[in-house]
């Protein structure tokens, strides 16, 4: 009993030695320390370095303590246009409530303005990010919290980077960033069961989100709107993107999604509007695409001919040109219970389901996936009349992409 | 001139015809905007529609009209007035009625339910439309002096131009399909004024669609105001040539 007394007195003592040893550090125009620089020096690991309100020139300053850098009334980072700004090398670091700007660019290194290299348990809350290359850039990475950002990048077309670039990271979170005008808003590279979810990423040089081999990703409730291809994700397993917006990606190479050589994922509850391509699959396996709605998109769903398994159910298509086209008649997929605007079918049974099965690809769409020219003809009576014959009697579409059980009221959300 | 005009509506208004095509248009354009939830897609429904139904009537009814008003012309000519203005005017008349038309059954319910930049590009291109057939309903009634043979060219130029003509350039695109023939389409596609008139509206539309493949070519090539511009002036060119040309004939016709 005495004993644990003990213990826990010592306990209490070493607690309190720590919590004294913790110092703060100020950072100012008029304080002790005139320079970030300067306080690094000065402190050790699990101090908390305050930085008032001002401007400091910050050329590369490198963080290798365990420490919290605090901005108080948003002081400014500036690279002035020659290094990066902030490196971080040390793990537990916390960087919260800079505005960092004006980091160097080039071909030859990806310049950042907030770097975190070999670091785990790293924070980064609160900034702004103005006129950087790369924005965050994590590499080699874990447990990192990316929250409450804003980045705004350079939007030349050649000279720009990626807003958060992930390379080799796991357990990464980012969420509530917005991401403007880089290359790619996000993009991943071996970054694993990571979760983005609220952020925002628009009008961005090329994708709006860029992953490729990074499995078990959770992606909720981003909005990607407006990029120059949309999104693009790739060489990936067993993601889940759920509540996601996807929107105005127009181009002639753009889409709302892109997913190349993705399997066993779910696509749950997004929204997919005024998108040239809504979804395209390509060499895709095992995806469940529900309860997602595409309104007014060109084509609904690309859907090429090497994908199997892919399961299609609950989706509201409303306004598309096209809702489905495919390349070849072979067809492994599945759609059932849909609704789509299209249908003209029946329902005699009032049972809320469509008695004729519906079939999403027109001769038309098939014309213009060997003739992309023939899009001047689109809803000419001519090619009305074709799709109508050969609705009734079909030979050139694939007989076998249907949905046998199409909604006949669109799906409330 | 407008003399002649005020018969001809006097006339026409005591014909059910036009009255019956006016609600026709009404009852079909309410029906479309007050079924459909989106009136966008509403508006797909009637551009359809519209491409057929507005050239058909303005064919059939103005070369029938002017048929039927033959003798009335022929006493118009017996006084002292000139061909020219024997001819417009009755042209004015027609036209100008058809127009009504569809600013009631179209224009109307376009106010009422959807006013909005893509319903009003529908409403004028249907305009246009009914201008320019009636122009070309007056040259083929000018040209054939029998009723029969008349009706006849007549319903042949809507049927190429609504279906014939799209059959042959999707056949032309068929067969050359190893050529770039863009540019080809498009100039082929201006030669027709119901497929311009359809393109017209659809690059507001389909804005999605068009954005992607060579259909990006066409939209910066006629989705600027100057493509507008051009493809509005192609539209006049068809109206007011078939029209002088219709002119001249009847000027030096024997009746």
């Amino acid at each position: 009993m005495v004993r644990r007394i003990v213990f826990l007195f010592i306990l209490l003592i070493s607690q309190c030695c720590i919590a004294l040893a913790q110092q703060k550090l100020i950072v100012g125009l008029k304080e002790k320390y005139t320079t970030i620089e300067k306080a690094l020096a000065a402190s050790k690991n699990g101090d908390e370095i305050i930085v008032k309100k001002g401007i400091y020139p910050s050329l590369n300053t490198v963080i290798n303590k365990s420490i919290t850098l605090t901005g108080q009334g948003q002081p400014v980072l500036d690279g002035k246009g020659k290094d990066e700004v902030l490196t971080i090398l040390a793990n537990g670091v916390t960087v919260n409530g800079f505005i960092i700007k004006n980091t160097n660019n080039g071909s030859s290194k990806d310049y950042a303005g907030i770097r975190v290299f070999k670091a785990n348990n790293v924070k980064i809350i609160n900034n702004t990010l103005q006129n950087t290359f790369f924005g965050i850039y994590l590499s080699d990475a874990d447990d990192v919290l990316v929250s409450n950002n804003n980045l705004t990048g350079t939007g030349h077309p050649t000279q720009s980077g990626n807003g958060i670039h992930l390379w080799q990271c796991n357990r990464i979170k980012i969420e509530n960033n917005t991401i403007r005008r880089h290359r790619d808003g996000i993009y991943f590279e071996f970054a694993k069961q990571s979760l983005i979810q609220n952020n925002l990423s628009e009008q961005n040089n090329r994708y709006g989100l860029h992953f490729m081999f990074s499995d078990d990703d959770k992606y909720i409730g981003n909005t990607f709107r407006n990029n120059g291809s949309g999104v693009a994700v790739m060489y990936t397993k067993r993601i889940t993107m759920l509540k996601n917006v996807f929107e105005k990606n127009t181009g002639s190479s753009s889409y709302g999604l892109l997913l190349k050589d993705i399997s066993d994922s779910r696509i749950e509850y997004n929204k997919f509007s005024l998108n040239t391509t809504g979804i395209y699959f390509e060499g895709c396996s095992r995806i469940n695409v529900t309860n997602n709605d595409f309104f007014q998109n060109g084509w609904a769903i690309r859907l090429l001919a090497n994908c199997e398994s892919d399961h299609f159910e609950n989706n509201n298509f409303k306004g598309n040109t096209f809702d489905l086209s495919t390349n070849g008649t072979h067809f492994q997929n599945k759609f059932i219970n849909n609704y789509w605007d299209k249908y003209e079918g029946y329902d005699m049974d009032r049972n809320k389901i469509g008695d004729v099965p519906y079939r999403p690809v027109s001769l038309y769409s098939q014309v213009l996936e060997k003739m992309p020219y023939a899009v001047m003809l689109m809803r000419s009576l001519m090619v009305n009349l074709l799709d109508k014959a050969e609705k009734a009697i079909p030979s050139i579409t694939p007989e076998i992409i249907k949905d046998e059980q199409p909604r006949m009221q669109s799906i409330a959300r | 001139m407008l003399k002649v005009t005020k018969y001809v509506l006097h006339d026409i208004v005591r014909n059910k015809i036009l009255i019956a095509y006016t609600v026709f248009l009404f009852v079909l354009s309410c029906c479309m905007f007050y079924l459909d939830e989106n009136p966008d897609k509403a508006v797909s429904s009637l551009l359809t529609i519209i491409n057929i139904i507005v050239p058909l009537v303005s064919m059939i009814f103005t070369t029938s009209y002017f048929y039927n008003s033959y003798e009335f012309i022929e006493l118009l000519v017996a006084q002292p007035l000139k061909r020219t203005n024997i001819l417009l005017g009755e042209y004015l008349g027609i036209a100008g009625s058809l127009t009504v038309a569809l600013i009631i059954g179209l224009g109307i319910p376009i106010c009422m339910y959807a006013l909005n930049p893509l319903a009003l590009t529908l409403f004028y291109t249907g305009i246009l439309l009914s201008l320019i057939f009636t122009s070309l309903a007056f040259l083929c009634s000018v040209a054939t002096r029998d009723k029969a043979k008349g009706m006849g060219l007549s319903l042949l130029i809507w049927f190429f131009f609504s279906v014939i003509y799209d059959g042959l350039i999707l056949g032309i695109l068929y067969s050359f399909s190893d050529y770039p023939l863009e540019k080809t389409v498009l100039v082929l596609t201006a030669f027709n004024p119901i497929d311009l008139g359809r393109i017209i509206v659809m690059l507001q539309m389909d804005v999605s669609a068009l954005m992607g493949y060579t259909g990006a070519l066409y939209k910066t090539i006629l989705g600027t105001n100057w493509g507008i511009f051009i493809s509005i002036a192609i539209l006049l060119v068809w109206f007011i040539i078939p029209l002088l040309v219709c002119v001249k004939i009847f000027k030096k016709k024997n009746l």
